[in-house]
């Protein structure tokens, strides 16, 4: 019984890495580039919803699409504001640009809201449901279900409206996508807005549940990192499937082997899994 | 009176020059017939009407208005589309929404719907496989969608680059035959092609482009006749 209740703990925090992968997946698969700025994105969502908590106590139906939106300003003025200029330039500014901005969001955070680690207080959603003999905690399971279910949006956004067809189409042929009328820009803006929207509502998520600091991002960075290049760089589902798979094994090798082994064991598994297929669970070869 | 204008157009990439010193006309409702073997800049003096690659010199007029240097997004609005060499489809999305991809430009969605009708009328295969993804077309299918997909912007002038490239005779003679439909519902055609007697039998006019350069043009008939067309072809004529 235990381990049903490690295993489901393990899902719902795995269904909001995948949700914050999934923007990271869809900047790569857009235009070849890795936003090394993406964990801190998760950070300033779990701010945006410290500070409407602090300020204006609010609850979760308000604060999480207050985080969503901030972030999705803050991905507009950095596409628009960097990455539209560095994308012009050598492959190496475009690494370092994004890298800059990761401690210079990390760096502000600090001294803003100091490097202690912080909680927010109960929220409107709390206690435990007893299902089928285990406890879930309420907060995690609403933050895990509606992260899978964004996620499954963003798949069916991208596969099912005209905007996703456009943005795809930008995404496999950027000069055909041209002779069709579509402008890539304006889809760049799009991936970037919903890559750091969906950062910012993951680490709102979190934030219900979890205590944070500034320091946070470089975890989530490498994690989304992890789930990216597992589930295969550019494929939104292959981030669901993989984002799933790490919070599970990491719940599992927590309660199995104790808590401080959980990442060795991600990272173990990710490294084994790179040896036998280097393009990932979903990946093109 | 002609709708399109090139005049002294010069492409570099980088150092290299793509094309040199290119002018045509194309007159509306006519079929215009670019010759010229692999190299001679068909392909390049295509993608710089189209808005893909920038003029260095010259200039491209359409319709009476300036377009050098235009972004392909804009130009395709202004009633140009172009098939591009090597089909350049959306290979990972599904017939349907290639063609739903290519119209785009069009101010409304009402106006895509006679538009997919008159694809699908043309190109029963794909209506057959609408729901298919590009990348499951064989190499006649995925030609045929590229050229549906630029009619689904309702272009004045469609461009078409080597349509006949890898494709096999039976297909090669339905593809034509098709054009042949276009240009008789009053499409303007601007056609590169390799095969000068499969171009010429369609083409009302010509260009031969040589190393960057049109070096000769004429009325399809008499350039069919013309044997300087056939040496410019083998590299027998001295260059210019």
């Amino acid at each position: 019984m235990i381990l049903l209740q490690v295993i489901v703990g393990g899902l719902l925090l795995g269904a909001i890495y995948a949700l914050f992968s999934s923007g990271l997946t869809l900047i790569w698969g857009m235009m070849n580039f890795i936003n090394f700025a993406h964990g801190e994105f998760v950070m300033l969502g779990m701010y945006a919803a410290f500070v409407m908590v602090l300020w204006f106590h609010a609850g979760p139906l308000a604060f999480i699409p207050v985080a969503a939106l901030a972030l999705v300003a803050v991905g507009l003025l950095v596409y628009f504001g960097v990455i539209r200029s560095v994308m012009r330039g050598p492959m190496l500014a475009q690494i370092l640009s994004t890298f800059g901005l990761a401690l210079l969001l990390r760096y502000l955070a600090f001294w803003i809201f100091s490097a202690n680690f912080v909680s927010l207080p109960p929220t409107a959603l709390r206690g435990t449901l007893r299902i089928g003999g285990i406890l879930i905690d309420v907060p995690q399971l609403v933050g895990g279900t509606t992260a899978a279910a964004l996620t499954i949006a963003m798949h069916l956004f991208l596969t099912r409206t005209r905007a996703g067809s456009q943005l795809l189409a930008v995404a496999e042929d950027r000069a055909a996508a041209m002779l069709m009328g579509i402008r890539p820009d304006r889809m760049q803006a799009l991936a970037w807005a919903i890559a750091a929207g969906s950062a910012g509502i993951a680490g709102a998520l979190i934030a219900i549940t979890y205590p944070f600091s500034p320091s946070i991002g470089e975890v989530f960075g490498l994690t989304a990192f992890v789930v990216v290049t597992f589930g295969g760089f550019g494929s939104v589902p292959g981030a669901l499937i993989a984002g799933l798979l790490i919070g599970l094994i990491q719940a599992l090798s927590a309660f199995y082997l104790g808590p401080i082994y959980k990442d060795i064991a991600v990272y173990a598994l990710f490294i084994a899994v790179l040896w036998v297929r280097p393009q990932g669970l979903m990946g093109k070869a | 009176m002609s709708e399109l204008r090139v005049a002294s157009l010069e492409v570099r990439y980088g150092d290299l020059i793509g094309i040199a010193d290119v002018s045509l006309g194309v007159a509306e409702g006519s079929v215009v017939a670019l010759l010229g073997s692999n190299g001679a800049g068909k392909t390049t003096t295509l993608n710089a009407i189209a808005g893909l690659v920038p003029a260095a010199r010259g200039t491209i007029e359409w319709r009476g208005q300036p377009i050098t240097n235009q972004p392909a997004h804009r130009v395709v609005r202004s009633g140009i589309a172009l098939a591009p060499e090597g089909w350049r489809l959306f290979n990972q999305q599904t017939i349907e929404q290639n063609l739903s991809l290519g119209s785009t430009p069009l101010r409304s969605r009402a106006e895509a719907a006679p538009l997919f009708e008159r694809v699908y009328e043309l190109f029963p295969r794909l209506a057959e496989r609408r729901k298919q993804l590009a990348r499951t077309l064989s190499g006649g299918e995925r030609q045929m969608l590229a050229i549906g997909r630029a009619l689904m912007s309702a272009p004045k002038l469609l461009m078409l680059d080597e349509p006949s490239l890898g494709l096999a005779p039976a297909i090669v003679e339905t593809l034509y035959d098709t054009l042949r439909r276009l240009r008789a519902e009053g499409l303007t055609l601007l056609l590169a092609e390799q095969s000068i007697a499969l171009a010429l039998a369609i083409a009302d006019h010509g260009y031969v482009l040589q190393t960057g350069r049109t070096v000769l043009d004429g009325p399809a008939a008499e350039l069919a006749r013309n044997p300087e067309v056939q040496r410019i072809y083998l590299g027998l004529a001295a260059a210019q």
